[in-house]
């Protein structure tokens, strides 16, 4: 196990091990540099990745249930929330990140969805949206499609080229045939069949068959929240952690919390200021620092890396370090069947739709999104959540709805755009702490009207998709403001001029010629919140110039 | 159904047909009956009580037996929520002793309300309990312990409910490392037309 000296400038050091910070190790590493991750969470293995409903929190559906094992702790790190800056925050568990070796990508479904051509332009393409920030990214789809490409057949992605009428060019097929199609997608292909939509094998980032010596999918079910005992869900953890690892340069810190990304007098990162396990503090001294901390945790630690250069903190000149905050909006319908699903079995999704993915005018409003049907269930949350609002909670008739409904019930997921707002945003709780005694992240976030608009329309069509599937019975959960979140994004957006955006085009930060941030926060619009597919492809791309500018030396120590 | 379970099955629907007085003095030889019996079982866990007088337990698992009722299949009781009650109070929902206190004192306030003459919630009929938790429905206590008990049923065994897998059984979930596919009916079906 390589281990690296706190004193030693090592070229870089990496925050967050999760699926962008493992890619950037990875990639890093085997170009020949030294690198150490400093992840806060804990280094997990396959046996550690046990069935069990009370151990791994559900991040998804109140009531909450499970410790946060695989995510951060809001008893250690509290999260304080409000809709608007007027508003006192108050306490809640608003972020949910991954947070152990591997991040998010450990318990994420494994929904990998490319962005599509026009996600990269769609200021360009219907203009501004009044009370938003949208605007272009300062690169496309084909400066990124071959980074997918790359991210696919690393990572190891199943999936069928072609099958999706709207998906985008690709250079290269899947390199992994899809997963067996389960009873929900069939559901799913029935009705869109019957309404003139196009369902396609979902694209997943789940091993269909045993791949560059790792195994394939057993279809034991517990993969949404769970890791994978099996190392067949393509987490950096199971993936391209263990390559970085092989190459001797690359040591994963795993307990390590970082409280501040440290700067020389002339403005230049030199090291990072991190709690080992007992709380005692140690300064790892490096050449440059990535940040792939996630998009909530990313500007908090810049906003604590505050100094007299960098009095707003650091990155900030522009002031948008926590700005535009976007998260996982979308609907969710359910319906029951008339026959026995088993979909507790296997991977969660089979099918996805993606014929309202371009935002139509013609709706008169913005927004866009894809539809996928699975049972977003386990039994707990299943009987706490899962059952229709008509059936009695207790007794009788609960149980016989219990044992008539878990296995016949199908979930329509739809994940919808989320409008880029300056006034959502990341920022310093000024009362509360953590147990580090650190400010607590604090989001503010309302969803803009035609968020609301876009996820109503979903939410229709999803109800319309379960009666085209012969739905006995259909119900829908409220559409509403969100009260939780775990796909975090766009709080140090990338753009070409330095006064409204944090980043460049590259991911290094405008203001420290030796700061990179490479994760969800360098997005400038949600996509259809999908995004591990997207932050992973540009942790390939932004590694590789990286390389290229350390090589040449363009990156100032 | 193994013999622990019939055997703790009959001692409880003895027992709730008789006085509370007689409960009293006859609970804790029932309580240590069942230990032994579950000490020498196949299970292996411990079936004291850690939390819960032996009392407490029976008006909780009353409770527990209303809101996942045992029929031709195993409710609650069958699926011993009770133990996995205590056993959550005494670790991971440590912080809910309180609730439990207060609320078993509530209950027992609302059951003399209800039915003065009455020796506590189990002693009640089962259309009596109904009524009572009827009207305690969207209190904080009932929640807490239909939450526990829908948790006791469905959890993994380890956890000391779900006895014999009752829980998972009822609904049609299996624990399995592997399964292949095809796995329900519509994909069945669609194989077949392939």
């Amino acid at each position: 196990m390589t281990k690296f000296e706190d004193k030693t400038a090592v070229d870089f050091v990496i925050v967050g091990a999760g699926g962008a910070g493992g890619v950037v190790a990875k990639e890093l590493s085997t170009a020949g540099f030294q690198v150490v991750v400093l992840e806060q969470g804990p280094y997990l293995h396959e046996g550690d990745f046990i069935h069990d409903e009370l151990k791994f929190k559900d991040v998804f559906d109140p009531p909450f249930i499970g410790q946060e094992v695989l995510t951060n702790d809001h008893t250690l790190q509290p999260n304080t929330f409000r809709k608007t800056a007027p508003d006192k925050a108050v306490l809640t568990s608003f972020a949910q990140y991954g947070r152990c070796v591997g991040g998010g990508t450990v318990h994420f479904t494994g929904n990998y969805w490319r962005f599509h051509e026009v996600d990269f332009l769609e200021r360009s393409r219907w203009g501004a949206v009044e009370g938003t920030g949208l605007a272009d990214w300062p690169i496309t789809y084909d400066d990124l499609e071959p980074y997918y490409t790359k991210a696919e057949w690393e990572l190891g992605i199943s999936g069928l080229a072609g099958a999706n009428p709207f998906d985008p060019p690709r250079s290269k097929p899947y390199p992994l045939p899809p997963l067996p199609i389960k009873s929900s997608g069939v559901l799913l292909e029935r009705g869109a069949r019957k309404l003139g939509w196009h369902a396609y094998p979902a694209p997943t980032a789940i091993l269909s068959q045993p791949y560059r010596e790792r195994s394939a999918c057993a279809h034991c079910g517990f993969c949404e929240f769970f890791g994978c005992e099996w190392g067949a869900k393509s987490s950096t953890l199971a993936s391209v952690i263990p390559i970085a690892e092989k190459t001797g340069r690359c040591e994963i810190r795993p307990n390590s919390y970082v409280r501040k990304i440290s700067t020389d007098t002339r403005g230049r990162v030199d090291g990072v200021l991190y709690f080992d396990p007992q709380k005692q503090e140690h300064f790892q001294k490096a050449k440059a620092v990535v940040v792939c901390a996630n998009g909530a945790e990313t500007p908090r630690l810049l906003l604590m890396s505050k100094s007299n250069l960098f009095p707003q903190g650091l990155a900030n000149s522009s002031g948008l370090v926590g700005k535009f905050f976007m998260l996982d909006s979308g609907s969710l319908t359910l319906g029951t069947f008339e026959y026995p699903l088993n979909d507790f079995k296997s991977v969660r999704v089979t099918r996805v739709v993606q014929d309202f993915y371009d935002s139509d005018p013609k709706r008169g409003f913005y927004g866009g999104g894809g539809i996928d049907a699975r049972f977003e269930f386990y039994p707990i949350g299943f009987a706490l959540t899962g059952l229709s609002p008509d059936v009695p909670r207790w007794g009788a008739g609960f149980k016989k709805a219990l044992k008539e409904n878990f296995n016949r019930t199908v979930t329509v997921f739809s994940h919808t755009t989320c409008l880029p707002l300056e006034s959502n945003n990341i920022t310093l709780d000024p009362d509360t702490k953590d147990a580090w005694g650190l400010p607590a992240l604090r989001v503010t976030y309302k969803s803009h009207a035609d968020d609301f608009k876009t996820m109503n329309f979903f939410n229709d069509r999803s109800l319309e998709l379960l009666d085209a599937a012969g739905a006995l019975k259909k119900w829908a959960f409220p559409v509403e403001d969100a009260a939780a979140t775990v796909h975090l994004m766009g709080t140090c957006r990338m753009g070409n001029d330095p006064k409204s955006s944090v980043v460049d085009r590259y991911h290094r930060a405008h203001d420290v010629p030796n700061l990179f941030m490479v994760d969800g926060s360098s997005f400038v619009t949600s996509g259809r919140n999908q995004p591990t597919c997207t932050i992973q492809a540009l942790a390939y791309r932004a590694a590789d110039q990286i390389v290229r500018m350390a090589k040449s030396g363009s990156i100032p120590a | 159904m193994d013999a622990d379970n019939t055997r703790r099955r009959f001692l409880l629907s003895s027992a709730l047909g008789l006085s509370s007085a007689w409960l009293a003095l006859r609970w804790p030889a029932i309580v240590a009956a069942q230990q032994h019996a579950q000490r020498s079982g196949k299970s292996g866990q411990s079936a004291s009580f850690e939390f819960f007088a032996p009392q407490d337990a029976l008006e909780i698992e009353a409770v527990a037996a209303q809101i996942i009722p045992s029929d031709d299949a195993p409710g609650a009781r069958e699926a011993r929520v009770i133990y996995f009650i205590d056993r959550a109070l005494m670790t991971f929902d440590v912080d809910k002793q309180l609730a439990y206190t207060q609320g078993l004192e509530d209950l027992q306030q609302k059951t003399l309300e209800l039915f003065p003459v009455a020796d506590g919630f189990s002693s009640l009929s089962s259309a009596q309990q109904i009524q009572l938790l009827t009207g305690i429905e969207h209190s904080g206590f009932f929640e807490l312990v239909r939450l526990h008990t829908i948790m006791g049923y469905l959890s993994h065994p380890d956890y000391g409910g779900n006895h014999n897998q009752a829980g998972w059984k009822l609904i049609g979930f299996e624990d399995k490392m592997t399964y292949a596919p095809p796995f329900g009916y519509y994909d069945t079906e669609y194989n077949k037309r392939r």
